[in-house]
């Protein structure tokens, strides 16, 4: 390798002395050979990611069922009529907006915390780092038996813990606010040292002058926090909470595996849309119905994603105008 | 509490290591936890006080839950799945990023919008015309109906094409162009060495995403040929009553990943802020 280079990177002189008028043929492959680069991504990504993806919509106008995917029977807006008359979508929709709130914001409250303190200088800050990417590389599934275990009503570690305080057992499976603050812990758990990390890296890349001008003009650490690093987070902040809220749409296996079954809970207490969804479609063979919930849950999905354009746009109009 | 210096060069305090001491143990509890209830026997997990250190019962653990929930074959399925996708996938996106990064050709911008514009959208929502694909195909309960699709990584082509845009000189493309040198040439013998750092940490990320995926490998296989999520989905599922071989089972299906993270975790964690500042 380090051979070739040196034949590459020689001096123009001799380059342009060999230089040749290339062949139509190769001038053919320069124009073509860009998307034969392309060809394997884009094929795989038509067929498995985008085709699936829009298809979903058509799906959804169909009745189909698991056992027969081939049969599809014109439906119109009918699973869309099931589906807003089922008590059980709305009710896991609801979930899915407070699990969601539950879990986002004291994760990514507490990772903003988390990486202040890994921005300061550190022994073993490697240690600190890796340490707290560990939850990130379980799987949902592991993570998920394991809490459900710790969880567990008469004798998981939790309840054991806050026997210890005083405090009676707490139904960690049936009552509505404990299952979701449950499920809402494995969230947390897993993605609260990820968006840790994340926003490390934002802060260590707002210039050190400015912390340097807000020391000179007397702002305490406290006001540095506020007026220096907040603001210059803000894009990684609006980042990591869009990408949360998506994660957050599309919950699942935590609440699928919380009890292990498909309804989130005895009465559904803890059933979000993504569990709803599977219901529907590998529990009551409505494939049909499913795809209704997915594009659903993709309108949704939408309508954040151009919330945080409109917000990041609004930002840099601001700051055009300064 | 610390030495006031400007901004990031900040020393920690002792509370600041109390702190993150204790996030440490937060993070690291639940996987303590695991070993115990793994090596202890059901009838000590229903014991109060619970008992908090190891015990004996490890191995006899394993031993059920390789009969009951076929672990072993899980293990070597996700090892072909993952190692397969992660394969197909640095390869397809290091392609694809480097055609971004620096050839220049028509629908260029447009090709690169939808590229970056999907990678928001969640797989999960294409399940249900996916699945009647493979129906279709009568892969279901086949390998490659996971690992197809698993290579498909929207985020791996611009993460390689933001790579490549800063590590990969212009320069060097043209003067391996005047010297006559072939395309695929070019990308072999140029492209590759200088994106390797890049393919590594794509690859590292792809394959523990991989072995974790849950809700399409359980949707398109079963308890018959399991990936380990497929297996754990199975053993929480109620099928097994003994709490420490469900936890026997969950740490035989970590412990490839947190052999992974151990030995490469400072890379994965620099993959991830690298990816932060970029994306």
């Amino acid at each position: 390798m380090k051979g070739r280079t040196v034949t590459l990177t020689a001096p123009a002189g001799t380059a342009a002395a060999r230089r040749r008028r290339p062949s139509a043929a190769r001038r053919a492959w320069q124009t073509v050979s860009p998307y034969a680069y392309l060809a394997p991504f884009f094929t795989l990504f038509a067929a498995f990611g985008l085709f699936p993806l829009l298809y979903t919509a058509f799906v959804s106008l169909y009745r189909v069922e698991l056992q027969t995917p081939g049969d599809m029977e014109w439906r119109g807006l009918g699973n869309y009529a099931a589906l807003f008359t089922d008590e059980f979508f709305w009710i896991s929709l609801r979930n899915t907006f407070t699990i969601g709130v539950l879990s986002t914001v004291p994760q990514l409250v507490m990772a903003l915390g988390l990486a202040h303190l890994l921005n300061y200088k550190l022994r073993g800050r490697t240690f600190f780092r890796t340490a707290m990417l560990l939850p990130y590389a379980t799987s949902v599934a592991a993570a998920t038996l394991v809490f459900a275990q710790l969880f567990g009503r008469d004798f998981g570690l939790v309840n054991y813990a806050l026997g210890l305080v005083g405090i009676d057992p707490v139904d960690w499976q049936t009552n509505t606010v404990a299952s979701q603050i449950a499920v809402s812990t494995i969230v947390i758990w897993r993605w609260t040292g990820y968006n840790a990390l994340i926003y490390l890296a934002g802060m260590q890349s707002i210039p050190s002058e400015l912390y340097e001008a807000a020391e000179m003009d007397g702002a305490s650490r406290w006001r540095q926090f506020f007026h220096v690093t907040l603001p210059g987070l803000r894009p990684t902040i609006v980042f990591t909470a869009v990408v949360s809220t998506i994660g957050a749409t599309q919950l699942f296996g935590e609440p699928l595996l919380f009890e292990g079954s498909v309804s989130g809970g005895i009465s559904h207490q803890y059933q979000t849309l993504g569990l709803y969804m599977y219901e529907q479609g590998w529990g009551f063979f409505h494939l049909g119905r499913a795809a209704a919930i997915a594009w659903v849950m993709f309108l949704l999905i939408l309508v954040l994603v151009g919330v945080n354009a409109l917000i990041v746009r609004r930002r840099s109009r601001k700051e055009a105008g300064r | 509490m610390t030495v006031r210096r400007a901004g990031r060069t900040l020393h920690g305090g002792r509370v600041a290591y109390a702190i993150l001491v204790l996030a440490v143990l937060v993070s690291a509890f639940p996987f303590y936890w695991t070993i115990v209830a793994a090596s202890r026997s059901n009838a000590d997990l229903a014991k109060v006080p619970p008992s908090l250190l190891p015990g004996p019962n490890l191995m006899r653990n394993f031993e059920a839950v390789m009969e009951e929930a076929d672990i072993g074959k899980a293990l070597l399925n996700s090892l072909i799945v993952s190692g397969s996708i992660t394969v197909g996938t640095v390869l397809c996106c290091t392609l694809a990023g480097f055609a971004f990064a620096k050839l220049r050709f028509r629908g260029r911008g447009a090709l690169l919008a939808i590229t970056v514009g999907t990678m928001m959208i969640p797989p999960q929502l294409g399940v249900i015309p996916l699945f009647m694909l493979i129906a279709e195909l009568e892969w279901v309960n086949q390998l490659q109906s996971v690992i197809l699709p698993g290579l498909v990584s929207a985020f791996g082509v611009f993460f390689m094409r933001q790579f490549l845009v800063q590590a990969l000189p212009d320069e060097l493309i043209e003067a391996a162009r005047v010297d006559g040198a072939s395309s695929a040439r070019i990308f072999w013998s140029i492209v590759v060495p200088i994106a390797r750092p890049g393919m590594a940490v794509l690859g590292l990320l792809t394959f523990m995403a991989a072995w974790n995926d849950f809700f399409w490998p359980i949707v398109a296989l079963s308890s018959q040929n399991p990936t380990v999520q497929v297996a754990l989905r199975q053993l929480g599922g109620g099928y097994v009553n003994d709490q420490s071989v469900i936890m026997a089972g969950t740490l035989l299906g970590t412990l490839p990943v947190l052999l992974v993270f151990g030995l490469l975790g400072r890379q994965i964690v620099g993959g991830i802020m690298q990816g932060a500042v970029k994306g």
